[in-house]
This record gives C-alpha cells, structure tokens and sequence, in this order.
C-alpha cells in the first residue's frame, strides 16, 4: 500500500515540477512587438503586414500590441539591418520578401540573412505574365513570337524595383527564348500594372493581387504563371476564367519559374521558446477566416515551413539566387 | 441621372449617427496629426488603420478619410504659424502665411488657408461625382515621359516665374538635386552618395530636411533678432473669420485657376506637391499684387492651399478607378480597401456601388465637418503666437525633434534635423531661396526616375518627350514658363523698337 501512495504522490509532485517548468519556459513578450516592413506603404509585403496586424488585433492573439513600421530605404537593407543591430531583442520581427536575397546581393550592403533568425514561411507569391488584352497575343507562343520578332531591345516589360525579382525573371525570359527585352522599373506593383492597361510598355511579370483588378475588368490577360503547377483557386475571376485555368510557363515552352518567399524573421540570438512563440502566433494567424480570404484574393501558394525545413529551403533559394543574379551580371562589384 | 440617385444614398449612408460620430473622432484625430510635423497623414492612418477592421468597409473608410482630411487642414496651422510644414504640400503655404502671422494676421491666413482648402476639395468632389469614368481613362495616358513632363512644368513654372536672382535660385535647386540623387537609384537599384553610411541608405527625407530648413532655422534667425517674436501683437477677434471671408470672393479668379491645377495634378497623377508649387508661382506671375508675394499677401496663401487639396482629392480617383495612389496616404487607404476585400480598380464602381459613393458623400460631409471644427479653433491656434517667444521656442524645438524623430524612429534624423537647421539658418542669411532647394527634395528623384524611365523605353532618344500631342503641349508649357521673363522683356523692347 505504502508504496504506492508514495508513488502516486511522487508522480504528482513530478507533474506539478513539470508542467509549472513548462508554464515558465514558454515564453511571451512582455512589450510591443515591432513588425518591420523591409519596403513601402501600400506593397504586397505592407500588404500582408498590415493584414496579419488586423487579424492579430481582432482575434486578440497576442497581449502586447503588434506594431507595423516600415523601413524600405536602400530596397530594403534599412530594415535588414535594424533587425539585424537588434541582437537578443525578441520584440523584433520582419517580414521579408526576395530583398532578402536580392539587396545584399545587388548592393553590397553588409547583411545576409544567417543574420536573422528565421521563423516561419506563410506563403508564396505566384508571378503571372501579364499583357495587354487588347494585343493580339493570345498564348505564350504569339508573345515569344512578337518578342522575337521586334527589334532587339523594343520590346519593353515593367516590373517593380531594379535587380529585384522582376527583373531576374525578365533575364530568365530573355534567356528561356533569346529574345531581347527592355527592362523598366517602377517604383510599386500597382502602378506597373496601370502602365500596362496604358500601353506604355508590352508585359510584365505581376503578383496576381497586383493585377487581378485589371484582369478583371477586362484590361490585362494573363499568360501564364511563372510556377511548377497551375495556382490553386478555382473561382472564376473574368471571362469565366479561374486562376487555376492560367496554364504553367513551362507546359507553354518558357521554361522558368519563380515564387517570392514571403516568410518572418526575427532578430539575431532569439531563443528556441521565443521562436516557438511566434511559430504558434502565426499558425493561429493562418487559421482565421481573414487570412485564407486574403490568401485567395492574391492568389497565393500556401506553403507553410518552420525549423530546419524552412533554413534549408532558403539556403537553395539564396543559391539560387545567387546564380541567378551572377549570370545576369547584378552583383555588386567589391570594392 | 443614376449618378445623382446614387450620391443620396450615399449621404444617406454618411449621415446613420454611427458614422457622423466618427466622422467628428476622425477629423480631430486628423488635426492632431497634422498638427504634428513628421508623424504626417500618411503614418496617423496606418497607425489607425488596424483600428477600423471590426467595422464595416463604409464606416472604416469614412473614418479613415475625415483623419485624411483633419491632416490636410491641420498642416496648414504649423505651417502658418511656426513656419513649419508638416506635409511636402504645405511648404508653399509657408511663403506668405508664415510672413501674414509675423505681421500679426494669423487668423486672417489661417482662415484663408481652411477655406481654401475647403473650396479646392469641395471642387474635385464635384468633380469626381460627375466625372468620375471620363476623368479615369485621362490618367492612363500618363507613362514616363507624360510624368516627366508634368514635373519639369512645375520646375519651370516656379524657377522662371520667381523673382529672385536665377543663379542662386538654380543654385539652391541643384543642391536640393544633389541632396535628393543620395540614397538607392532605383533605376540601376545601386547605392548611390551613401558613402558606406548605412543611415543614409534610406537618403535625406523630405520631412527631416523641411522641418530642419524651416523650422529651426526660423528659430535661430529670432534669436539673432533678438528674439522678438512679432506674432506677439496677434489680436483675437472671434470675428476675424467672418471679416477674412468677405474679403475672399475678389480672389475667385485665383481660386478656380488653382482648383483647376489641383484637378489635373490629382488626376494625372503627380500629386499634391506640383500642384501647390505650380498654383503659387502662376498665382505669383499672373495677380495684380503678384511682386508683393513672400511678403505676406492673402493670395499667395489661396492658391498653393486650394490646388494641393483639390490634388489631394482628386488622387482619390485614379486609386479608386484604377488602383494607383495618387499620394502617400491614398497608398495607405489602398492597403485598407484590400484588407477589407474590396478591390480598387475599374470594377470597384460597378460591383461596390455603396461603398464608392458612401464615401464620395463622405468626402462633402467630411470636409464640411472639418471646416467647421476647426473655423471655430482658428482664434485658439492664433493665440499659440502671443505666447513668449522664450517658452514657445523650447517647445517647438522638442515638437521638431520629435516629429524628426518619428519620421523612421531614428536618433540620426534629429541630428541631421538639427544640420539641416544651420544649412537653412545660412541660405536665408546670404539670401538663397530655400523654396527651390526643397521644390528639388520633393520631386528631384521622382523627376529623375520618369526621365530615366522614358529614356530606357526610347533607347535612349530625347524625341520621347515630343513624341505625342499631351507630351509636347506640357514640355511646350513648361519651356513658355521657364522663359517667361525673358520673353516678355523681349516682347516690350520690340514694341518700344517697333514706336
């Protein structure tokens, strides 16, 4: 007999110690979290921000207030390098985009993204290639057509920011069908998408939430989508035409594919519980109604990675990146 | 016809208790911010806009709106009264209604400046409700070079028509140029005059420099004044509203030529900045007390003030219809419209009919509202100034550090606030202007990038910027402009030749 009330009050003891160790480790901020936003108001990544912010305040996710602050100066290395001068502070997350890859490498500024600590992947744009829908390309085929047949250089695309995503897909066209581009770049999504409905360049390379207004109201067409496999979302958005009815680039003989990582971060030496933290912070986020309408208004691939999977697939994004930007000659030149 | 029905139900929208009640909370919201330089429009909505997502779409919009507005007219106080413009639209403002308050008049310029405003809005209201889909295809027509073209008019409409010597004003500008050219090039996406300074990777931001350039280089000019603060002699007169807008009325001519500027700038879109300059150098040129400008007069308060908010509300438009944004903070209230799963763009007027009108009927209720609320401060903010010039100097130095501050959350930017102080302290003591260097802070870069844009697109050839009949007639305008003194001199002589 005695033994066992021993044991079973051992075993309570041991539960207690261990579930109040527990409730100590886990761990919570304790002030205002700053979400830094390595580009301008109004950008896809703002976008999502300023949406996660929304659904954090109205589903009372957090007990500290979330805090979205932008910091795009030098295509973004002004928020890199605060996140990443805040060594050991946990109430510092950033929300990246290919800047991550594409500013240090095009720039030269001192930052990689080792710096940080990564967090979570939540999702990843799709690109579309765009034209104008009164041009008479109507596949992929009649635009490499056009493309190949202008004279080198008159083909115009727009696309946002320089040595940037848009523009490394561009090189990859150019290079997929020896045609030769003109790349200009503007300065957001929405405006080189105004471009395109006012003809003053021949395609681009836009985020389907960049665009699918104009889609819509029957100015743009879209090509094809710049992925392995055709996009998810089956509503029909115009002419009775879905996302997921725009063919892949590849099945039309451009062979290139891209997705922008729109992924968090947080600072430099955070610890495994304040990772935790905001892993589970974000799964909640990803729950909510608000978050899967958003995802389908942009038309977004819903890939979720944390922990090691996540690392590993950026250290092959940034590879990739870096070759990516090697043959197009966008590195910075040391010096 | 449809249109009409359309507005009152809007109205009737706007006007459910709900929303006129945040209408009131988000015009003195508005206020507030504005009133503070630096923290600006564009940031007091983002920082409100997490607020609005338990509302509905209509409501939130309303709100969001009226803080739009409240700022506008906000900014016009700091500008008038401390010489301190807290929105790049509000600088030129700062020409004669900073020199109106020193000669005591503050009420006078501050009421000026809201009924400007007010008529310069209610006028694009108008405007977007009965023009709505015409007006939106324009702006389409504006690639690089159209962009270009529409800030080098508002260069050379404000260089040429300026009474200054033309090579310190062309001096003033380059170095505004240069101090603009710092930063990321977004063309090639390389770093460019940072030096290896990673604070300089986001470049000089306009705030920082006016509030520096203006601000603390007034305060260290009263000091060496001895610090004789004229605004002292500030009569407050309840009346001085009622008084002020007997007088506008003989200003109608400047009126409706600036509303038509703010239209065309909203519309196009380049934005309220332009407009404002562009309004005060023709108003300049063209009224009959034009060489008395700069030094107080009520009509160089009028123009800039009525175009840059019949341009802040006309930029609405081409971010409804096509999903641009005209300025920062339409930028802003475009995240929100997508938050709240509208789409801006050339569906949004078919598919969102409630939405689009309730907020057009806001924009007339809004800015009613807000002239009301703050005609009726207008005596409260002009006795800011019989305060002593020794304890208000303090606090508007620590109103500027701050603002500096909260423009990136950034110690470096007081410091660099504090430079650009002495740099305007110096300028205004060997009489460089200081309005053109901040016209070249404003929109150098963004006039560099269309011209670079255009260029890429041309391969390289100038004919770009005549290549059309809208290119060429604005390029044509602008070299009329920028040799407008020249041409009339030789104009008189060869009529005097010709006796």
């Amino acid at each position: 007999m005695k033994p066992f009330v021993l044991n079973v009050a051992l075993a309570a003891i041991a539960v207690s110690c261990a579930s109040s160790t527990a409730s100590r480790a886990a761990w919570e901020p304790v002030r205002p979290v700053e979400f830094i936003v390595p580009a301008g108001t109004g950008g896809g990544a703002d976008q999502m921000a300023r949406t996660i912010q929304g659904i954090v305040t109205k589903h009372n996710l957090m007990r500290q207030p979330l805090v979205v602050i932008n910091k795009a100066g030098g295509a973004g290395g002004e928020g890199f390098l605060d996140v990443k001068t805040s060594s050991g502070n946990p109430h510092k997350i950033i929300i990246t985009l290919s800047n991550l890859f594409t500013t240090p490498l095009a720039t030269g500024i001192p930052f990689n993204w080792k710096d940080l600590t990564p967090v979570a992947m939540l999702a990843l744009d799709e690109f579309v290639l765009w034209v104008n829908a009164e041009k008479p390309y109507n596949s992929v085929k009649d635009y490499v057509d056009a493309a190949k047949k202008a004279p080198s250089g008159s083909f115009k695309m727009g696309g946002t920011g320089s040595k940037q995503e848009d523009q490394i897909i561009t090189v990859g066209i150019e290079k997929a069908v020896g045609a030769k581009f003109t790349y200009i770049p503007y300065k957001g999504g929405g405006e080189v998408a105004v471009q395109l409905v006012g003809n003053h360049i021949d395609s681009t390379v836009n985020n389907p939430i960049e665009a699918v207004a104009q889609w819509r109201g029957g100015k743009l067409r879209p090509l094809c989508v710049f992925d392995a496999q055709p996009m998810a979302y089956d509503e029909p958005i115009a002419d009775g035409k879905a996302w997921k009815d725009i063919p892949t680039c590849k099945s039309q003989g451009l062979a290139m594919d891209y997705l922008m990582l729109r992924g968090i971060f947080m600072s430099p030496r955070a610890t495994k519980d304040q990772v935790e933290y905001y892993v589970e912070l974000f799964k909640k986020v990803r729950a909510t109604p608000e978050w899967q309408e958003f995802m389908k208004n942009g038309a977004f691939n819903t890939t979720f990675m944390t922990g090691a999977d996540y690392a590993k697939w950026i250290e092959a994004e940034e590879k990739r990146h870096e070759g990516l930007m090697k043959e197009a000659g966008f590195l910075a030149s040391p010096n | 016809m449809e249109e009409l029905a359309n507005l009152f139900h809007g109205f009737a929208v706007a006007l459910q208790p709900y929303n006129i009640m945040l209408m009131i909370i988000g015009i003195t919201l508005g206020v507030i911010i504005g009133v503070l330089p630096g923290l600006g429009g564009a940031n007091g909505v983002a920082i409100l806009l997490p607020l609005t997502f338990s509302m509905p779409p209509t409501s939130a919009i309303i709100m969001l709106s009226c803080i739009y507005w409240g700022a506008l007219f906000g900014g016009a106080i700091t500008s008038i009264l401390f010489n301190i413009p807290g929105e790049p639209w509000s600088v030129a403002t700062t020409f004669d209604g900073y020199p109106m308050a020193q000669q005591g008049r503050p009420g006078e310029a501050l009421t000026a400046a809201f009924t400007s405003s007010f008529v310069g809005a209610l006028f694009a209201v108008i405007m977007i409700t009965l023009v709505a889909p015409l007006v939106a295809g324009f702006a389409l027509r504006f690639g690089p070079a159209e962009k270009f073209a529409v800030y080098f008019l508002a260069f050379c409409s404000f260089v040429g028509l300026s009474k200054e010597p033309p090579f310190k004003t062309i001096a003033a500008m380059m170095m505004g140029f240069a101090l603009a050219a710092v930063g990321l090039d977004s063309i090639t996406g390389q770093l460019r005059l940072t030096f290896g300074v990673t604070e300089l990777l986001n470049g000089f931001d306009f705030l920082i420099a006016v509030i520096g350039l203006f601000g603390i280089g007034e305060i260290l000019l009263t000091m060496e004044e001895g610090l004789a603060f004229r605004g002292g002699n500030a009569t407050i007169n309840l009346r001085v509203v009622l008084q002020t807008w007997r007088e506008l009325p003989a200003y109608w001519i400047t009126s409706l030529r600036s509303c038509l500027i703010g239209c065309w700038m909203g519309v196009t879109p380049a934005g309220a900045t332009p407009a404002s300059f562009m309004s005060y150098g023709i108003a300049k040129r063209l009224a009959r007390r034009g060489n008395n400008f700069g030094k107080g007069e009520i009509e160089g308060v009028i123009a800039p003030e009525t175009a840059a908010h019949a341009a802040g509300t006309s930029a609405l438009l081409p971010m409804l219809s096509l999903g641009v944004p005209g300025s920062p903070t339409a930028a802003v209230l475009l995240g929100g419209l997508l938050i709240w799963g509208l789409q801006p763009g050339p569906m949004l007027f078919v598919e969102q009919k409630e939405f689009v009108w309730g907020l057009i009927a806001s924009m007339y209720l809004g800015n009613l509202a807000g002239l009301l609320v703050v005609l009726t401060c207008v005596p409260l903010f002009a006795a800011i100034l019989r305060v002593p010039f020794g304890i208000i100097a303090p606090l508007i130095l620590v109103l500027c550090a701050i603002g500096a501050y909260s423009v990136h959350n950034s110690t470096f930017d007081v410091m660099l606030m504090l430079v650009f102080g002495v740099l305007g302290y110096l300028l205004k003591k060997c009489n460089y202007p200081l309005a053109p260097l901040v016209l070249a802070i404003v929109l150098g870069d963004k006039a560099e990038e269309a011209f670079r844009q255009s260029l890429l697109g041309s391969q390289g050839s100038l004919g770009v910027f005549f290549s059309n009949g809208l290119v060429s007639t604005i390029m044509a305008l602008g070299l009329v402009a920028l040799f407008w003194s020249a041409i009339q001199e030789g104009y008189s002589r060869l009529r005097t030749s010709m006796a």
